[in-house]
């Protein structure tokens, strides 16, 4: 994985700029497609939750080289600890927001002493492992998580009691996108931070770090933690925007999308992590209006293509351009 | 289906999509057009069963043609991946209505898809018929659904009903550990234990379990006067069926009992001698003798090829399209949610299945259960009908 890292390129005193013009760009992006697409609402705003999603494993992927096939487990349990929550009547969007990820972060917890230790090929295994393992808890929980029938009985009140969640999707977007820029802005604090820093270092070379004094399991530990929690942000989201909540969501597909989208977006790179989901979310829904029976096999050659023409993804892509840009 | 030159005009259009960066909005359409939003199963898994729908509606089309009280009617079809994946059906019913225009949704194979998609119907005012998802309390979800197809109660229920009634004391219940098994065990029991009949024993199994062996030798160890049986249908029920078979349930005497989606008209010819002496309750085989039947299977064989075997979920989309085309005429043209529901309510239709009403209470489906013999008939092996229970509403609603 190291090497199709774009980051690595760059070595350790000079981590990717996060915050080039790309940034700026993709906000802007965002904030027009709200008055270009009226129509797409519902659509961006799953994207913008695919985003977020993308985000909180490429913080473990990415930056601290933890790779996981069950990372969806803490979008499920965010979605369905929010839908829960609004059964029971606690309706809130915020408190769902926060209970979404409270209880990610919580599983996370228990998890990581498990997930941490160990080399990538056990980790594959434990985090799948783990996933069956809620997967199957909560399809027998049908009391709570209604089984593989799902939750959809449900309220969500008006985001800070004022604006109700309208059939065009507008709060809803609007919602998502302000969640979605929290999450960008917090990852970019977090990974240029000193902690951020250690965790490339640990991807980079996991024996060397105790020698110079950094805890490496902590740090593991904490990573796991955050990227858990804000994948929980993630679900509680996806739950309340769709009104929603299912086995599904915590299901391995879409683990597996996630690692894909995270390497096609060029894992380590937040802003092409963004990219590639808003480009993932959008090539699948196109295929699939154009073809809704075999849009898998064009999305399969869309992937390939990605991953033979753009080495690095396309977080890969904007480090060449920009180099390029410098040099001239 | 819809030609060469349909998927090159998309193409184009796609092409087009691609290069302003997002697909254009939908204009307004036109006046005096119907327009259907069509959601399926149609990658995947259950793409097969998808496929079955399409037909079906497609069948309908070549008989009654593409325009309804003057109106032509288009479809817009979108895939929803199968069950399970409620959040993709509540974002396509929202983009048909929203971007397409939809009129009315035509769709739902699975419970949770419907389930999704139920607060949103009421907010756009649009009406949905759903094709299949059977359990029960689906249509109390919103006053926008009506439901043409079937639900799990009508057939287990009626099905205990007649093991009670049939010398059957004791039976034993084998169902998929998910929500429409359950709902299958339990209307079951309900019928069959008010017919004085006694359960002696349960298992729920896994959803995709391939390997019934060793449940099965508990039965035979209880030694039940029957075993009622409910899984998911495809190959997991072929390999139900095909296990019951060599575990020689027939010889120990035990009969067995499944509803009819387990022994559906297409797995037939797999499930081969597994069909011999079972009992099933359905609303729908290939073999009855109508003449909306046989107008149904030669138009659908025409659309799906020669070769090909239309089951209920055909019928079931081919039916959801008659109530369309049927409430718009008896509407007068009007498309609106009102008069369509309005129509819809207490219609009475000559499906391939025989006749069937639409409770205008319940907006659910009202029609005959049969109770088959799985036999060798011509040397293909079918379900006979032996017995009908008339008018069948949903025992889920009118038992409370």
């Amino acid at each position: 994985m190291s090497a199709l890292n774009p980051a690595s390129h760059g070595g350790l005193s000079k981590p990717a700029l996060p915050f080039s013009p790309v940034t700026p760009l993709i906000f802007a992006a965002l904030i027009a497609s709200y008055f270009l697409f009226p129509n797409h609402l519902a659509l961006a705003t799953q994207i913008l939750v695919l985003m977020i999603f993308a985000l909180s494993y490429d913080l473990l992927q990415g930056h601290a080289g933890i790779v996981s096939l069950g990372h969806a487990v803490f979008l499920g349990l965010g979605a369905y600890g929010s839908a829960i929550l609004a059964r029971w009547g606690f309706t809130d969007p915020l408190l769902g927001l926060a209970a979404g990820a409270s209880i990610s972060a919580l599983v996370a917890l228990v998890l990581s002493p498990i997930v941490v230790r160990g080399s990538d090929f056990t980790r594959l295994l434990v985090t799948l492992g783990v996933a069956s393992l809620i997967h199957e808890a909560a399809n027998r929980m049908r009391d709570l998580t209604g089984g593989a029938d799902g939750l959809a009985d449900f309220e969500v009140a008006p985001l800070l009691g004022l604006f109700a969640f309208d059939f065009e999707g507008r709060t809803a977007f609007l919602y998502a996108l302000t969640v979605f820029a929290l999450v960008y802005a917090a990852l970019w604090r977090v990974t240029t931070s000193p902690f951020g820093l250690a965790l490339r270092g640990i991807r980079e070379n996991s024996r060397r770090m105790p020698a110079i004094g950094s805890p490496v399991a902590r740090h593991l530990a904490v990573s796991y933690l955050l990227s858990g929690a804000i994948a929980g942000v993630g679900g509680a989201l996806l739950a309340q925007t769709s009104r929603f909540a299912s086995l599904d969501m915590l299901g391995f597909e879409r683990s597996a999308e996630i690692v894909m989208v995270v390497t096609l977006g060029g894992t380590g790179h937040i802003a092409g992590v963004s990219i590639g989901a808003a480009a993932f979310g959008l090539v699948k829904d196109a295929l699939s209006t154009v073809s809704p029976r075999y849009w898998q096999l064009g999305l399969g050659v869309v992937l390939m293509a990605s991953v033979f023409l753009a080495r690095g993804g396309i977080g890969g892509l904007i480090e060449r351009f920009g180099r390029f840009g410098r040099r001239a | 289906m819809n030609g060469d030159f349909g998927w090159a005009l998309r193409a184009a259009t796609f092409g087009l999509a691609l290069a302003t960066g997002f697909s254009p909005a939908a204009a307004p359409a036109a006046d005096g057009k119907l327009i259907v939003g069509v959601i399926l199963p149609l990658s995947g898994t259950f793409a097969n069963e998808g496929r079955q729908y399409e037909q079906g509606i497609a069948a309908y089309q070549k008989l009654n043609g593409k325009t309804v009280a003057g109106q032509p009617v288009e479809i817009v079809t979108r895939d929803d991946q199968g069950p399970g994946s409620g959040d993709l059906a509540r974002r396509l019913t929202q983009e048909l209505i929203l971007r397409d225009k939809a009129d009315v949704i035509i769709g739902y194979s699975f419970t949770p898809n419907a389930m999704s998609a139920a607060s949103l119907l009421g907010e756009a005012k649009r009406p949905a018929i759903i094709v299949n998802a059977a359990t029960s309390i689906i249509t109390e979800r919103s006053p926008y659904f009506v439901r043409v197809s079937w639900t799990l109660p009508q057939s287990a229920a009626t099905l205990g009903d007649w093991a009670a009634k049939n010398g059957i004391k004791t039976v034993y219940t084998m169902v998929s550990d998910y929500a429409p098994g359950i709902d299958a065990e339990t209307w079951f029991k309900k019928a069959f234990i008010a017919g004085g009949g006694q359960v002696v024993g349960e298992v729920r199994t896994p959803v995709t379990s391939m390997e019934y062996a060793p449940y099965l030798q508990r039965v035979i160890e209880a030694k039940p006067d029957a075993l009622f049986a409910f899984n998911p249908g495809g190959d997991v029920s072929v390999a139900f069926m095909k296990a019951a078979r060599e575990r020689n349930l027939a010889g120990a005497g035990i009969k067995l009992l499944v509803t009819g989606d387990v022994v559906e008209d297409n797995s037939l010819s797999l499930i081969g001698e597994g069909l011999d002496g079972v009992i099933s309750a359905h609303h729908y085989q290939s073999g009855i003798a109508s003449a909306e039947n046989e107008r149904f299977i030669k138009a659908y064989k025409e659309v799906a090829g020669a070769e090909a075997i239309p089951n209920f979920r055909a019928v079931q989309a081919y039916d959801a399209m008659d109530l369309l085309y049927k409430a718009v005429a008896k509407a007068g043209g009007k498309t609106d949610a009102t008069a369509l529901l309005e129509a819809m309510k207490g219609i009475t239709l000559a499906s391939p299945r025989g006749t069937i009403t639409i409770d205008p209470q319940t907006r659910d489906v009202v029609q005959d259960v049969y109770i088959r013999r799985g036999e060798k008939v011509d040397g293909r092996w079918q379900n006979r009908t032996f017995e009908t229970y008339k008018a069948v509403a949903d025992p889920g609603k009118t038992a409370r």
